[in-house]
């Protein structure tokens, strides 16, 4: 690919990364160089090749999570330079790439922060609290077998299309760190949305929304105040308009509900 | 040992339903005295795993990663087959069995296959009844689209997340299993040995990869569905942590490997850019319905543009090879992978590659933008050109994309029995960590319908007829089987602990990438593999003297993890190499350059090497030892492929 970029002089950067032996240690940033690096590698490609000078210097090399390093997986999660997957809008942050930053940059590179996200070890945390809210409901109730056709249940292609759009969500915790609240409201309504959008999601749609936010506030996220940083950082565009969805469902499911 | 792959009596068509009928059966009461383990929750996983916690049994659930939502089954783009011929084209089942079994040059069985064909039809009404938005037509019914090899439209997409919307399906089933307590979910737990008792698999161990505790769990079976092992090349479109230790452990633990060699190499990749690359993505085979594959045709043309002196656009229509177009009139750029990859490293060769590498040649829209318009193609593959933009910095939109051949996925694995439990009683592989229905090359869109069926519809069967013809008496944790098996773990960590060499895991990782690609990838002939066995074993054994790895094990210690998987690749590569080696034929993905046609295509030798090889571990710098099951062909005649 370099013959079609102009800039393609290795750049030097300067990191501040946070080190945190594990969820006991308080934690702190420290100061690493980045040699030689090329505007054509990913930020974590650029995190290797760091690590690997660390290793070879008998320094412990930066955990980070990560792994498909196709933006679809959502494991990987770096706070860069104060924004969730770093600077450029809609991508994660194994699609960023160094031609993003200058020769000379000094990027600071920090775990998501919130209180229901707590540090595993460096910028790797543990964010199983969006399992357990996926636990308390976001399926339909169908086991294996017995379903009907596929084509006996029609769905409007701009229905199915919708509900799409929120199923794309990838779960990677960058609307809760994001948010000065800690909400994951964004990713709770992703879910709730795609199902009560469709057919399939609709028997159970009450209790889903009801429990599932139950779920969210035991695990000590925030309130939604509506300030929309989570979808303005989201890689994957999950819109502000499944959390009013969400809204409507909640109180539709308040004002009927066979869940008290 | 004789390997009988079980497969049931009768015809073809009445081969699963039969045998569905003939098995033993566990009683609903007795369903939850049973304990059976699951390591990994992929797409083959967390359908087995979800749908025996539906049906009673007590299910824990293993995987490396942070949540099962996220195993490399969510990076599947494309789409899964199904004969459903909503299409009114022309597809049935016996037309999937035979494109598949045809698709995988005649080296795969064909009951497996019949059944995986018969299945793939509830594995659509399946996800769409848990809410997987698949794409639609206006009317309201799902839409379709065409994959290589096969020339019907049956393959079921969402945009192109195809993986994501299923594995989020089967994740979603398996939340469900885990809130009713009938799944006990371990994320970030990796299976590091298998545990037999009386010939039998009973149990696994297990480190936590956040605290390093190294743990027992006793079950009456143990199912492994970890995925494919394409990262002994070290670059390849897998996730980074893909690794083949659960399945190679158990390999050396008695579980026989079938056709570790036969690995697919994708032809649409992005290329290489660097050394520092750490993986290769992929660009959906379904590009290949609407762009065109292409080189320039002379060699001094391409010179030009890797120089920079002229552009694509430049280039006249004339002086275009549409190379596929060109050899395979009848499905043009929708041959299988193989046939498209082999062609592909051909131009290259012949020194018409593109970019400035020469490893590369164009994937090009610009006629069904020109038919389409631009909002048409952007609906198709709008998330394809977004994720090449970002990549290489280029808009597909004006320029062709560039693309090349990349690994992709191991068609190898586990050998299994019609039932997909391997040589080890009690222990059962679905999923990409087996060897079964693909033959020497799979058919796009297959993967997906193959982890489905084995987990939402095989297994749950073929498991129960086993549990049902044991006792439920438990094996308990205390058992010295399981203590041998904890020593062992700890002493291979604490070696790996204690070396403290110069070299680190990754320097390891990618010297062992480049042998295989080089000798044991796209083309392969004796001399080379040969020569790469003696290669690897020297990288094996220089490995062991001065591997690099920090810390301690009773922490979160990435290089630790990453430190066993490349050891485990460090051997297997060899195995690979050896099949290799053995197989003197060409066939799908496996091409020996000695045996070819004069057109360059595969050639089998169908009178010797019908065969699926399994390999038998016989310790550590052994020679495997070489079973064969001989591959009968009732009901496909073999004949030589044609796409032309
Ligand atoms: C980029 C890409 C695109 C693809 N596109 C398509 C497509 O369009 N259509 C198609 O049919 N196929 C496609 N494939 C192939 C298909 O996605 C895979 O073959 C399939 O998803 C594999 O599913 P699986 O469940 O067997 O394994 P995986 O999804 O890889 O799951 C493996 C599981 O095992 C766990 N695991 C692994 N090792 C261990 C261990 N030692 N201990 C504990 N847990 C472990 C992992 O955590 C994970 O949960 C694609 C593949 C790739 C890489």
């Amino acid at each position: 690919m370099a013959g079609n970029n102009p800039n393609l002089k290795p750049m030097n950067l300067t990191l501040r990364v946070w080190r945190q032996k594990n969820n006991h240690d308080a934690g702190k940033l420290e100061t690493y160089k980045a040699e030689n690096i090329s505007p054509e590698m990913s930020f974590l490609e650029m995190l290797d090749v760091v690590n690997e000078n660390l290793a070879h210097t008998g320094v412990d090399p930066i955990a980070f999570d990560h792994d498909c390093r196709e933006g679809i997986c959502g494991m990987c999660s770096l706070f860069i330079n104060g924004r969730p997957h770093g600077p450029e809008t809609g991508t994660t942050t194994c699609q960023l790439h160094m031609r993003k930053f200058k020769d000379g940059d000094t990027i600071t590179i920090e775990p998501w922060r919130a209180q229901p996200f707590p540090v595993h070890k460096d910028l790797s945390v543990d964010r199983s609290a969006f399992d357990r809210i996926i636990q308390a409901g976001g399926y339909v109730s169908v086991n294996t077998g017995g379903v009907p056709d596929a084509n006996a249940i029609p769905i409007p292609k701009s229905i199915a299309d919708k509900a799409f759009d929120a199923a794309t969500c990838i779960a990677c915790g960058a609307c809760v760190a994001a948010c000065k609240n800690a909400s994951a409201m964004l990713f709770v309504s992703a879910k709730v949305s795609q199902l009560a959008m469709l057919p399939q999601g609709k028997v159970e749609r009450k209790t889903r929304v009801e429990n599932m936010l139950a779920q969210m506030d035991k695990e000590g996220f925030g309130a939604c105040t509506n300030i929309g940083s989570c979808a303005a950082e989201c890689p994957v565009g999950i819109s502000l308009e499944n959390i009013a969805m969400l809204n409507r469902e909640f109180i539709a499911a308040k004002a009927t509900s066979d869940n008290v | 040992m004789i390997l009988d792959s079980k497969i049931p009596e009768g015809a073809l068509a009445e081969k699963w339903d039969k045998h569905k009928f003939n098995v033993k059966l566990v009683n609903p009461a007795n369903k939850r005295k049973y304990d059976v383990i699951v390591v990994g929750t992929g797409l083959a996983g967390a359908s087995a795993a979800a749908t025996l916690g539906e049906l009673g049994y007590n299910v824990k659930a293993f995987c490396y990663q942070d949540s099962p939502r996220r195993a490399h089954s969510i990076a599947a783009q494309g789409g899964i087959n199904a004969a459903k011929n909503y299409q009114n084209d022309g597809d049935s089942v016996f037309r999937l069995f035979y494109d598949t079994i045809k698709g995988g040059d005649y080296r795969a069985r064909e009951a497996n296959v019949y059944r995986l064909a018969q299945v793939s039809v509830d594995i659509i009404d399946q996800c769409v009844a848990q809410g997987v938005p698949f794409a639609r037509e206006y009317g309201g019914l799902l839409a379709n689209r065409s994959f290589g090899g096969a020339q019907v439209s049956r393959t079921f997409y969402a945009r192109g997340q195809t993986g994501q919307q299923l594995l989020l399906g089967a994740y979603s089933a398996l939340s469900r299993q885990i809130a009713y307590g009938k799944v006990k979910m371990y994320p970030r737990t990796e299976m590091l040995d298998l545990v037999m008792v009386d010939g039998k698999a009973r149990g696994i161990i297990t480190r936590n990869m956040v605290t390093g505790a190294i743990e027992s769990h006793s079950g009456h079976a143990v199912i492994l569905a970890t995925g494919g092992y394409g990262n002994v090349f070290f670059l390849s479109t897998n996730a980074m942590g893909c690794n083949a230790t659960a399945i190679w452990r158990a390999h050396k633990k008695g579980a026989l490997f079938g056709n570790p060699c036969f690995t697919q190499i994708h032809p649409t990749c992005i290329p290489v850019s660097g050394d520092y690359q750490s993986k290769l993505t992929l660009m959906s085979e379904s590009l290949r319905n609407d762009g065109r594959v292409w080189v320039p045709k002379t060699q001094e043309m391409a010179q030009r543009l890797r120089r920079n002196e002229i552009t694509v656009a430049q280039i006249a229509e004339e002086d275009r090879d549409y190379f596929l177009e060109r050899k395979y009139p009848a499905f043009g750029n929708l041959v299988p992978r193989d046939v498209a990859s082999r062609n592909a490293k051909l131009a290259c060769d012949e020194g018409r590659g593109v970019g400035t590498t020469g490893l590369a040649v164009y994937l090009d829209f610009a006629d069904a933008i020109k038919r389409d318009g631009q909002d048409k193609v952007a609906a198709k593959y709008g998330n394809l050109f977004e994720m090449y933009a970002k990549i290489t910095g280029e808009n597909p939109y004006e320029t062709p994309m560039r693309i090349y051949p990349a690994v992709h996925y191991t068609m190898g694995g586990l050998w299994v029995d019609y039932n997909l439990m391997t040589t080890i009683p009690g222990l059962y592989a679905t999923g990409e960590c087996n060897f079964s229905d693909h033959g020497a090359n799979r058919l796009g869109a297959s993967a997906l319908m193959q982890g489905l069926a084995d987990g939402y519809f095989v297994i749950p069967y073929t498991i129960g007829d086993y549990l049902a013809q044991m006792p439920a008496n438990r094996v308990e944790t205390s058992h010295p089987a399981f203590a041998e098996a904890e020593r062992n773990v700890r002493d291979g960590i604490q070696q790996l602990l204690s070396i403290n060499g110069t070299k680190t895991v990754d320097e390891y990782h990618k010297e062992l990438g480049h042998i295989m690609w080089n000798y044991c990838g796209m083309a392969r002939n004796a001399e080379g593999l040969t020569k790469a066995k003696g290669m690897i074993r020297e990288l094996r054994a220089d490995f062991w003297r001065n591997v690099k790895v920090m810390g301690v094990n009773e922490e979160f210690n990435q290089t630790l993890e990453k430190a066993g998987r490349v050891a485990d690749f460090l051997e297997l590569g060899e195995l690979m190499v050896d099949d290799a080696l053995n197989r003197n034929e060409s066939c799908g993905g496996h091409f020996r350059e000695e045996y070819q046609t004069p057109e360059n295509e595969a050639l089998r030798d169908d009178a010797n090497y019908a065969y699926v090889a399994a390999w038998e571990y016989t310790g550590p710098n052994q020679p495997e030892k070489l079973h064969k099951e001989e591959l009968k062909f009732e009901n496909v005649k073999l004949t030589q492929r044609s796409y032309k």
